[in-house]
């Protein structure tokens, strides 16, 4: 970095020089750029096997607001790296987005998404808008693309309460960025699929919280049955889905004590009906 | 033959910079920082809705100010960033305000050494703890000096009339209400009127909060908490003063002392 003598006078550093942008990100390439998750390295070979993995992520609107849950496990290969991983992150007071595909670089990328959200708050003092949010995250996937290719995947899922609209939204993502806006429900990570067939048919429109939440236990439970990456509730250690609520109130995650008791109810029903509840058929 | 055209020396050259940024700041109104039980409350006379004089630096970090606008502006902005850089960097537990005090003072002190005009600005750094002993107010004068304040700050055009009527009512572990009418009356000149609520910039530190402390109370939520303060601000008056002389609080190390104009050696 320049010493301050070549700076205009009165300037210490660059943090005070206006850059012309309420972006941290633009910003950070700019006055510190190792710090970006972004790699310019190539590697010799793909990693994406020897890295853990975090997987399924799923996310429903409900009548004013939207709820996102992510299971636990993180996988590395056929091994599973970490049971208790946390993958659904609040971003500000009303957002949250969970991460799927290359652990660590999702971790970074929802530490860096968070500041990028604060720091435009504070900069122009007001909260930026759900879709600047959304092209905001896309922008940041994007910028991964050539790790992408190489195996260090990460594929976010962004849900938000929108306050103009007074409902809950969910953006996708693929690797070369998005944003793709979701009704309803969906599903990221390797038991999206069958998380999404479960969505499919669980899915009330205008449901409460409480019936969302308990929707979504049910399409994590499905996807973890049929899928060996998602960690199903592991009652012996008693670690539980990650559940986000997000309404007029803000951002809120379930305590570990709630959560447990709608896995429980859950156990019970399936004890009885393994498969879970049965959609009726017309 | 004699001496170069336009020659000051050194010593003339920084009084009348002092003196140009006093002036400056003192054309404007005061703004007070004040510890109360849950933090801190930042109160300024503001009829300005945009131009904020107060704001928030990070967690558990707040920012007022005084003087010319878009000079604090940029200080504040600075701020923000030298914050969210190291919070990013390292984690958000380490980012701190006697860090954020110190770098202000070094560029102040550059400015006000190296430029032809040094900035008209005075500002606060306040931080939050998690209990009343780790809370701190940092005071900075356009010069670069830190005054490292105790319980309250005030800073402004009649700051020093202003700190002395806020030193007069301020006690230790005030409510909220309370410590906004100790703010409101010093603030006011004895027997002026009081600002509107439309025309009051109110936030705290709140350390009860989650994640983020700063808050700003603006429209119902100011209107409620004025309602609570107490009905005689005449008799809280009077009776302040005898418990502020009784308790051995260390004095302020602000207001009283004289303002660093370069002059002496150290």
């Amino acid at each position: 970095m320049a010493s301050h003598r070549d700076l205009p006078v009165g300037l210490v550093n660059q943090l005070f020089s206006n850059t012309g942008s309420s972006s941290f990100t633009e910003f950070l390439s700019s006055y510190a750029p190792q710090l970006l998750p972004q790699r310019d390295e190539v590697l010799a070979t793909p990693i994406g096997d020897q890295v853990p993995h975090a997987t399924t992520i799923v996310a429903a609107t409900f009548a004013g607001g939207v709820i996102m849950a992510g299971d636990r496990r993180a996988t590395s290969g056929n091994i599973i790296s970490q049971r208790d991983v946390q993958k659904v992150f609040r971003t500000d007071d009303y957002s949250c987005m969970g991460i799927a595909g290359t652990a660590s670089t999702g971790l970074e990328f929802a530490r860096l998404f968070r500041v990028e959200l604060e720091h435009y708050e504070k900069l122009e003092g007001r909260t930026m808008s759900v879709a600047g949010k959304a092209n905001r995250l896309a922008t940041m996937i994007r910028g991964n693309l050539a790790m992408a290719m190489q195996g260090l995947v990460v594929v976010p899922l962004f849900a938000a309460y929108d306050p103009d609209r007074d409902e809950g939204r969910i953006f996708s993502y693929d690797v070369a960025g998005g944003p793709y806006e979701r009704e309803r429900f969906d599903a990221i990570g390797s038991g999206s699929i069958f998380a999404r067939g479960s969505l499919k048919k669980l899915y009330r429109d205008g449901a409460s919280a409480d019936d969302m939440t308990m929707t979504l236990i049910q399409a994590l439970y499905d996807a973890a049955d049929d899928d060996s990456a998602t960690g199903g509730p592991d009652v012996t250690r008693k670690i539980w889905p990650i559940v986000g609520v997000i309404d007029a109130d803000g951002f809120r995650c379930l305590t570990d004590e709630q959560v447990a008791g709608y896995v429980e109810r859950m156990l019970d029903a399936r004890m009885i009906s393994p498969d879970g509840p049965i959609a009726p058929l017309r | 033959m004699s001496m170069p055209f336009g020659y000051a020396s050194p010593e003339q050259i920084m009084r009348d910079k002092a003196d140009y940024a006093r002036k400056g700041i003192a054309r404007g109104r005061s703004v007070v920082v004040l510890q109360y039980v849950d933090g801190i409350l930042f109160v300024a006379p503001n009829p300005s809705r945009a131009l904020h004089k107060i704001s928030e630096i990070y967690d558990r970090i707040g920012f007022a100010a005084v003087g010319r606008y878009n000079e604090f502006e940029e200080l504040r902005l600075g701020g923000i960033r030298y914050a969210d850089i190291n919070g990013y960097t390292y984690d958000r537990s380490d980012v701190t305000g006697r860090g954020l005090a110190n770098l202000y003072a070094s560029n102040l002190g550059r400015i006000f050494t190296e430029s032809i005009k040094s900035l008209e600005v005075e500002v606060v750094v306040a931080e939050v703890g998690e209990t009343a002993d780790g809370d701190a107010i940092y005071r900075l004068t356009f010069d670069g000096s830190v005054f490292d304040e105790h319980g309250f700050a005030a800073m402004g055009g009649q700051a020093e009339a202003v700190a002395g009527r806020l030193k007069e009512r301020y006690r230790e572990s005030m409510s909220l209400a309370d410590a906004l009418e100790v703010a409101l009356a010093a603030l006011t000149e004895p027997g002026g009127e009081r600002p509107p609520v439309g025309q009051l910039e109110v936030a705290v530190l709140d350390r009860n909060r989650e994640h983020r402390k700063f808050l700003r109370l603006t429209g119902a939520r100011l209107e409620r908490l004025l309602a609570q303060t107490p009905a005689q601000p005449a008799s809280s008056s009077e009776a302040a003063p005898p418990s502020s002389g009784g308790k051995a609080t260390p004095p302020p190390t602000g207001p009283d002392g004289d303002v660093d104009d370069g002059s002496s050696p150290l």
